[in-house]
């Protein structure tokens, strides 16, 4: 229990001590929507990383999650906490529909499948304008709670940081359960598991929906927290930032899932005044990352710490 | 993408209309599709960065023509820079990772596919560009469908280039060593195939087949630096459809969504044609996860 | 000596796969090498045609340091392999399969020697435009065989050329490899049918968990009580 905990209480202490370095509200602003993004990559690392199942397509559920929560609160007034519960069943209950044909797919077929689910969602957004707003967007109501408005950036970090620690000890947990074990038996490879005893496929359809849930969850915070929306959250670009952000932090290491989250929201505000750079340096990071780095940033990162306090 | 291939002037037979506007789209799909499906033969690397090569066959052209270069030459270079970008993106990029997994080879096509497009803004802009037509704008009327002559060259170029595709692979020596490595990469090291050299050809190839969809189609779509980005994902779509790794497979496969969104584009909603495409996609692989053609190993192109 | 291995080390991963290896073939030989299966065998003759990395040790071909040239050059110096398991192409024609055994060869002469290939194994000109795929396995060993002397080779590597082969098969293919050592090729031969490769061997090696065990020529291994014991179900 320790040993589970220990990461957790460290990943507390760094998010409880960051903002002693924020020197305004915009950083605020921005490590918020950070933590949110990492806690939408922390179930995609479960998929991806634990499972070694790709998707190309979880912005759809992000944005279903955000576009969930804007119309039930802006259009029905139900109460955003609800709203925000009701979209994120909805959505899990998609992605096991979706989940169960789909999942049976390998490899590119299964990259194939859900990038089309992705960008199906996608138009679909952008089609029912009388719904969505179409691209014009859609604005979005304050989060209210128990009589108080969520409102500013201070507060929205402390929220984001919170759910995130709370989503970190839930796929902590499920990654020393034995349903953790069967993922990495799945990952390994689906004839030992099955040898095993593991049946691969309800394994596979949990963390299909359990990730596709997480980024409605954020994505209902995010719609809050931002105040306006646009189909564009759904996007293909935005399904490989999430995908980007996995990797690139390392998979199947949820610390990695939150770096990678981290940078690649920091680094494009970062790059803000040399916009015309942006794709370049973004694209060039992708790759030199993958071709000096193949397994992300941080489980290289420790590795060469380890072997560093090895030689000394 | 733009209007052209929908246009539904014609009061009469819109079928033939439709059918032959998904036959135009549809072809360049099948170009791209070749491409995906052939640089997977080589190195089971899915290039993301394919629509990529058909944006900068179509950019670099229009640019061309626009600084007052002849068409056809302006064509022949935008073919041999696009060439020129996709071994270099072999060199550079993919060969660099070879011993990366296949997650990671797919970040770092997108990354390249990222990168280019954001290049080519620098180089050109975030406009749309046209070309001139290649034998004029008047309208052929074919059973009452009215037919832009730009598209009989879209169909006319794509056959020959699929025809000249298939001379190469089943006539010349370094076709078929290239058909080998993907047949049995050990037996092909073996008789002396330099399998780097079959991989830099597999880019090359690809990367003519997406400028040559570029520079024939700019004139019906018109392009700027994102067309690509859509067109490379219906390549994909058609590859995977026909059966990753079949050429007659992506051939077939990027007709299909051609004529399948072009109908659903008439019938249904133009709104939904790119979703239509995708829901028919998805609806085979889960029918039939070795696509259409595929059986699985056999069958490459 | 055409061939000369010294120390050679081959590792899979952390797996040792040979440790030190000294072995010669000289102009002319067909030399044997004998062993168990997984005793590293082949992964010797994919380190001579250089599919595989070695750790240590020095291979030499006609004098000249293998070190980490590329296969395909090895193939230009005249090293040519018929790999376990015939690896032929498949989905490609039987013609096609021999036409890539010439690849390093280009043009020249290919049309006179598919001539001797057909002449020699008649049973592939009756079947030239077929799938290499669909043929019986003794035809896939001739055409696997064929296609690496497409290349004329100086040095013909022949791994486990009878496996899978009917008795009547074996008996032929072993004729073959007969025949071509009289015409004068080296042939470096790997065999679990240990009886047959030593009774055709001038010299042989035995090869045990990636070491040399035992060498000696065809017909004194033959004799020897040890290889009698192990090998020859004596």
């Amino acid at each position: 229990m320790n040993t589970r905990l220990r990461p957790l209480a460290m990943l507390a202490i760094v998010l409880a001590g960051a903002p002693l370095f924020f020197p305004n509200s915009y950083v605020y602003d921005v490590a918020g929507t950070a933590l949110l993004n990492a806690v939408v990559c922390v179930g995609l690392d479960l998929l991806i990383g634990y499972a070694g199942q790709i998707s190309l397509g979880h912005a759809g559920f992000f944005a279903l999650g955000a576009y969930g929560s804007a119309i039930l609160t802006g259009r029905w007034g139900v109460p955003p906490a609800t709203a925000l519960a009701a979209s994120a069943v909805a959505v899990g209950l998609l992605a096991f529909l979706i989940g169960r044909p789909v999942l049976r797919l390998k490899g590119h077929t299964l990259a194939m499948a859900t990038l089309g689910i992705g960008i199906i969602i996608h138009i679909v957004l952008k089609t029912e304008s009388w719904l969505t707003g179409g691209s014009d967007g859609l604005s979005v109501d304050p989060f209210r709670a128990f009589g108080f408005t969520l409102a500013g950036e201070r507060p929205w970090y402390w929220v984001a940081a919170v759910l995130l620690l709370a989503v970190m000890w839930l796929t902590g947990n499920l990654v020393d359960s034995p349903l953790g074990r069967a993922l990495r038996a799945v990952h390994g490879s689906e004839v030992a598991a099955e040898a095993a005893g593991v049946d691969p496929a309800p394994t596979k359809l949990m963390v299909f929906v359990l990730s596709a849930m997480f980024a409605s969850l954020a994505g209902s915070l995010i719609a809050h927290k931002s105040g306006f929306i646009t189909p564009d959250i759904a996007s293909f670009f935005r399904s490989i930032e999430l995908v980007t952000m996995v990797v690139l932090g390392g998979m199947a290491s949820t610390w990695g899932a939150v770096a990678g989250a981290v940078i690649l929201t920091v680094l494009p505000q970062a790059l803000a005044g040399i916009e015309d750079y942006e794709s370049i340096l973004l694209g060039a990071v992708m790759m030199g990352t993958m071709i000096f780095l193949p397994r992300g940033l941080v489980p290289s990162l420790a590795a060469a710490v380890r072997r560093r306090g090895r030689v000394s | 993408m733009a209007a052209g291939f929908w246009s539904t002037d014609a009061m009469g037979a819109p079928l033939i209309q439709y059918l032959f506007a998904g036959l135009t789209s549809g072809a360049i799909y099948a170009l791209a599709g070749l491409g995906f499906s052939l640089i997977y033969n080589a190195s089971s690397v899915i290039n993301f960065a394919q629509g990529e090569f058909i944006m900068i066959g179509g950019m670099t052209a229009a640019s061309l023509v626009a600084a007052g270069i002849p068409l056809p030459l302006a064509a022949l270079a935008a073919v041999a820079v696009t060439v020129v970008v996709g071994m270099a993106l072999e060199k550079l990029a993919i060969e660099p990772a070879r011993d990366a997994g296949v997650v990671s080879v797919v970040i770092i096509t997108i990354g390249a596919s990222i990168f280019l497009r954001g290049v080519a803004q620098l180089v050109w802009d975030k406009d749309f560009h046209s070309l001139p037509s290649f034998s004029g704008d008047i309208p052929l009327h074919v059973g009452g469908a009215v037919l832009m002559p730009q598209s009989l060259w879209v169909l006319g170029v794509s056959m020959a280039v699929i025809a000249w595709l298939w001379w190469f692979f089943t006539r010349t020596l370094f076709g078929k060593a290239m058909l080998a490595a993907s047949a049995n990469r050990l037996a092909a090291q073996l008789v002396g195939i330099a399998v780097k050299r079959v991989l830099l050809a597999a880019f090359a190839l690809s990367a003519l087949l997406g400028a040559v969809g570029g520079v024939v189609v700019t004139p019906i779509t018109f392009t700027n630096t994102d067309a690509g980005i859509m067109l490379g994902l219906k390549g994909f779509a058609a590859a995977v459809l026909g059966g990753l790794g079949s050429g007659p497979g992506a051939i077939a496969g990027g007709l299909l969504v051609g004529l399948a969104e072009a109908l659903a584009a008439g019938y249904l909603s133009s709104a939904y044609k790119d979703a239509i495409a995708f829901v028919i996609i998805l609806s085979v692989l889960v029918l039939r996860p070795q696509g259409l053609f595929g059986c699985r190993g056999s069958d490459r192109v | 000596m055409l061939l000369e291995i010294a120390g050679l080390t081959s590792h899979y991963g952390r797996i040792r796969a040979l440790e030190g290896i000294d072995l010669e073939v000289a102009e002319g030989e067909l030399v044997a090498l004998v062993g168990a299966n997984g005793a590293g065998k082949t992964t010797l003759l994919r380190c001579i045609s250089g599919v595989q990395a070695a750790t240590s040790g020095r291979i030499a071909f006609a004098g000249a340091e293998l070190g980490r040239m590329a296969p395909e050059r090895r193939l230009g110096l005249g090293i040519a392999q018929v790999p376990e398991g015939r690896q032929v192409f498949a989905p490609m024609s039987v013609e096609d399969n021999l036409r890539l055994g010439a690849f390093r060869r280009r043009g020249s002469d290919v049309a006179a020697d598919l001539a001797r290939m057909y002449a020699m194994f008649p049973v592939l000109e009756a079947k030239r435009r077929q799938p290499a795929g669909t043929l019986s396995g003794g035809q896939q060993q001739m055409l696997a065989l064929g296609r690496a002397l497409m290349s004329h080779p100086r040095l013909l590597l022949l791994d486990e050329p009878s496996m899978g082969l009917a008795p009547l098969l074996v008996a032929e293919i072993f004729a073959i490899i007969q025949s071509l050592k009289a015409a004068g090729t080296t042939i470096f031969l790997v065999e679990q049918n240990a009886a047959a490769a030593l009774a055709i061997a001038d010299r042989a090696y035995v090869l045990e968990t990636g070491q040399v065990v035992l060498s000696g020529s065809g017909a004194d291994l033959l004799a020897d009580p040890r290889v009698k014991e192990a090998y020859l179900g004596v």
